[in-house]
């Protein structure tokens, strides 16, 4: 969440962050909300350079659909750079998302509908 | 509910979900938000950080500002699969108006807010509901209450918040899962009454 210019006292979180997106500034919110389900693509080959965190973040979303949040806590990596390491992925074709979050403030009714039927059969 | 939830099989999302909804928990510090999401979660919650740039002092314009650091936000937050397609995040969020940088994602794409209250600590919510309501979230006040001595009346929550009429008031206890389920529920029903 720094600006272009803006000074950064260094610590050691804030130089891991930078090594791990080479410096890259974070993408927005809008192609990766904090929910939303994403899974590799099948038939994938991982890239050869692929660092420690993009591996992790492979082996984790290989085997069925996470939330983006759960793959920033399942792996301990802070939001920002897992949604950039993820749009990566998603921009090289190696990961599918479903369920694109709908724009904001739309509230669709059909779909509030199913959750409180589901919650109420769920604990009824 | 899984006897071992985090084994390989369970922490995946079901392969029938199409659609991923998210519903914030929010009140001020210690309120139960984490105590909350824990009694619905169908997973062991998990915590995320985000990184927010701040000013130490309480400078609000940050290019101006010597001493600027980076904080870090923990969030933690659960899952509940609804019905057969449809998942539920429940992400708790911090209501001090510090944590602005986040909100914005947070608020994103919400279904809406359910406000946890400590009755005996009426005028920290002030902020939250500040904050709620300048994201344009829908809400309801669940009175996170298990003290018998320490009861507020319905009225007297309503008056001491100032809220709508609409605005539902549920008292709930967030260790109990039929208890926070029930508030979940009053908020949901809530989103569609306001749904167009």
């Amino acid at each position: 969440m720094t600006t272009p210019g803006e000074e950064d006292p260094v610590t050691s979180n804030f130089v891991r962050s930078y090594v791990i997106t080479g410096g890259r500034p974070m993408p927005s919110a809008d192609g990766l909300a904090l929910h939303t389900l994403v899974t590799l693509a099948p038939d994938r080959e991982m890239p050869r350079q692929a660092s420690p965190e993009v591996r992790a973040i492979w082996e984790l979303c290989a085997p069925g659909y996470l939330a983006v949040a759960e793959v920033a806590g399942r792996l301990g990596l802070p939001v920002g750079v897992t949604r950039l390491l993820l749009s990566d992925l998603f921009e090289q074709g190696h990961l599918l998302r479903r369920a694109a979050p709908p724009p904001a403030q739309a509230v669709d009714r059909e779909t509030i509908e199913k959750v409180l039927h589901g919650l109420e059969s769920h604990f009824g | 509910m899984d006897s071992n939830p985090t084994s390989a099989e369970t922490i995946y999302v079901s392969d029938a979900v199409t659609t991923a909804v998210k519903i914030l928990v929010v009140g001020h510090f210690a309120v139960g938000k984490t105590t909350f999401i824990g009694s619905l979660s169908e997973i062991p919650p998990l915590r995320t950080e985000e990184k927010m740039t701040q000013a130490s002092a309480q400078v609000d314009d940050l290019r101006g500002a010597p001493d600027k650091v980076t904080t870090t936000v923990a969030l933690d937050f659960g899952r509940l699969t609804v019905g057969d397609d449809v998942v539920l995040y429940l992400f708790g969020t911090p209501g001090q108006q510090r944590f602005m940088q986040v909100w914005e994602d947070m608020a994103r794409g919400a279904l809406g807010a359910l406000i946890l209250v400590d009755p005996s600590r009426l005028a920290e919510t002030f902020p939250v509901m500040d904050l709620v309501e300048s994201y344009g979230l829908e809400y309801a006040i669940a009175v996170n209450s298990f003290d018998p001595l320490n009861h507020y009346e319905q009225s007297e929550v309503r008056e001491a918040l100032d809220l709508l009429p609409h605005t539902p008031v549920v008292y709930c206890d967030a260790r109990d899962q039929k208890s926070s389920s029930q508030a979940l529920i009053a908020l949901v029903r809530h989103l569609l009454t306001r749904a167009a």
